[in-house]
């Protein structure tokens, strides 16, 4: 089952500069989320600062409270912890390029020290099945390399992988950037299926595409949320003029 | 599938120039000749070698030990096994601590002890090899009081260093940071990341640097002269002097002795044959575990 996610008052630096500005924002569980806005928002280091990694960039820091459940997650549990919990894909797919499919999908639980074979077997199939990539890879699990698969293939593998740890939440960073029309299509289909299990917050550059998958949209402007509602209300009758302004291609 | 492709426009190509044939070609051969430049002293040397030494070599010059001067036969056995023996010490001291070094200034050398690391090892590696054998000398041969393997070892060991640790420095940097944020994504922590994502990712790289700082101290003479010492028998004890290929060629070539002049031949050419036997080999070994389409 997903989780929500609450977040109050989140401000985030890199060295001296601000990058988000006191944003509070509700997640609902079990549903996608769309964030949206120009280049430079603060749109990644938005959804960055939910699972730490943030702070893995040298001067980088937040503050604030985010909560997860009832996991406070800057206070009290280490970073590590959370990340696993927490699934991300990010922008450009990054399989473990020296690792066969199966062992980018393991990755995550044999790292973790998990040691049980037949468990992660299992785990390792019905990851590939969920990320709709298990009947082009099943023969070639343990002989190719996560590098040799095509974008959209990698990508979904990087999803595999996210989804093996068994998170709650899954955050994707522009998940489909980098990808064809066609690849596209698939991982949104894969979105649907995933929000029935995993709480879904998106970055996104499309907004055809946030309002194809995602219940809520979050809209970002100079580090600040500017709007966060139904994605309908914020596509149809935006209630702030900033809003507006980008969603019909005024500006941005 | 319907025709509906526009007609092509006419587009007329021009004929390649003359001049861009010419140079074409120049460079080409230039290339070729740099290529040809660079294999004709490996090979001169390999079959000057090989027409000098192959008559000495015998079944007795891979078994036996030194003969007393005057009496024929005899082999450089004991000085096989001991170029072995120095350089298995080496590795094990220099590889490890090169390639820990390595992943410091890598992973977390970006401040000014990273600067002097590398400002050091740069240093290291342009000190002449004799000076290196001075300093073995002064570490392990005065507090131990004899000569031995071991300090043969740790001498080839501080030259190996400098090599290996910037090498993997160099091959961990080419290493995506994308890579690394996927294991931090999964909740793989920053050492292990480091071990079993970022090296692993570098493995091919660094057995090169690796291999290469192997094959240049394997040939290494001046710093074993007052550390290994050589010896005329058997020895397998690391505390006590040791015969060494380099070392025996050295004694041997500068001899008055025929016999000896043509035993040196052969024993340069066991050495190099030894040190591309051990590239190969270690190169076999690590490409076994490698998976189509990795890069």
């Amino acid at each position: 089952m997903g989780v929500g996610i609450k977040v109050e008052h989140l401000n985030a630096w890199f060295g001296k500069t601000q990058a988000l500005h006191d944003i509070s924002m509700d997640v609902p569980a079990n549903h996608a989320t769309a964030v949206i806005g120009p280049s430079g928002c603060g749109k990644s280091t938005f959804v960055r600062c939910l699972n730490r990694m943030h702070e893995t960039i040298p001067d980088a820091r937040a503050s604030g409270k985010v909560k997860m459940g009832d996991l406070d997650v800057y206070n009290g549990t280490a970073a590590v912890q959370i990340r696993r919990r927490i699934g991300m894909v990010f922008q450009k797919p990054n399989p473990f390029p020296t690792m066969s499919i199966y062992d980018n999908v393991a990755a995550g639980l044999k790292l973790n020290g998990f040691t049980d074979r037949r468990r992660t077997d299992e785990i390792v199939e019905r990851s590939l099945k969920l990320s709709a990539l298990w009947d082009e890879v099943k023969d070639t699990l343990r002989k190719k390399s996560g590098a040799s698969l095509s974008g959209g293939q990698q990508q979904r593998l990087c999803i595999a992988r996210a989804l093996a740890v068994q998170p709650q939440l899954l955050l994707m960073d522009e998940p489909c950037s980098a990808l064809d029309p066609i690849s596209t299509g698939k991982i949104e289909e894969l979105i649907f299926q995933l929000k029935e299990k995993f709480t879904i917050v998106i970055v996104t550059h499309n907004m055809q595409q946030a309002s194809r998958v995602a219940e809520f949209t979050g809209f970002f402007l100079l580090g600040r949320l500017i709007e966060f509602d139904k994605t309908e209300k914020i596509f149809t009758t935006p209630s702030d003029k900033r809003t507006e302004d980008y969603i019909t291609g005024r500006f941005g | 599938m319907p025709e509906h492709s526009p007609s092509t426009p006419e587009v007329t190509v021009p004929p390649i120039s003359l001049w861009r044939r010419g140079m074409n070609l120049l460079v080409t051969i230039a290339a070729a000749g740099a290529v040809i430049l660079v294999l004709l002293p490996l090979g001169a040397i390999f079959a000057y070698l090989v027409f000098k030494g192959i008559s000495s070599l015998n079944w007795a010059f891979l078994t036996q030990t030194p003969k007393p001067v005057g009496e024929p036969g005899g082999g450089m056995a004991n000085a096989i096994a001991g170029t072995g023996l120095i350089l298995l010490i080496a590795s094990s001291m220099g590889v490890p601590i090169g390639i820990g070094a390595g992943i410091y200034l890598a992973e977390y050398g970006r401040n000014r002890l990273g600067d002097l690391i590398r400002f050091t090892a740069d240093v290291l590696n342009g000190v002449p090899s004799i000076v290196v054998g001075i300093v073995a000398y002064g570490i392990v041969v005065l507090t131990q009081g004899h000569f031995s393997a071991l300090a043969g070892g740790v001498a080839l060991a501080i030259m190996m260093i400098p090599t290996i640790t910037r090498a993997t420095e160099e091959m961990l940097l080419l290493v995506p940071n994308a890579v690394r944020e996927a294991a931090y994504g999964l909740g793989v922590s920053r050492w292990r990341t480091t071990l079993s994502i970022t090296l692993r990712t570098a493995t091919s790289g660094v057995i090169t640097g690796v291999m290469l700082a192997f094959a240049r101290v394997a040939g290494e003479t001046a710093p074993l002269l007052f550390t290994a010492f050589g010896n005329q028998y058997w020895n397998w004890k690391i505390n006590q002097p040791t015969a060494a290929l380099s070392l025996q060629v050295f004694t041997y070539a500068i001899s008055p002795f025929d016999e000896w002049h043509r035993q040196a031949w052969a024993g340069a050419l066991i050495l190099i044959v030894m040190i591309v036997l051990a590239v190969t080999a270690v190169r076999i070994v690590a490409s076994r575990g490698m998976l189509k389409g990795a890069n």
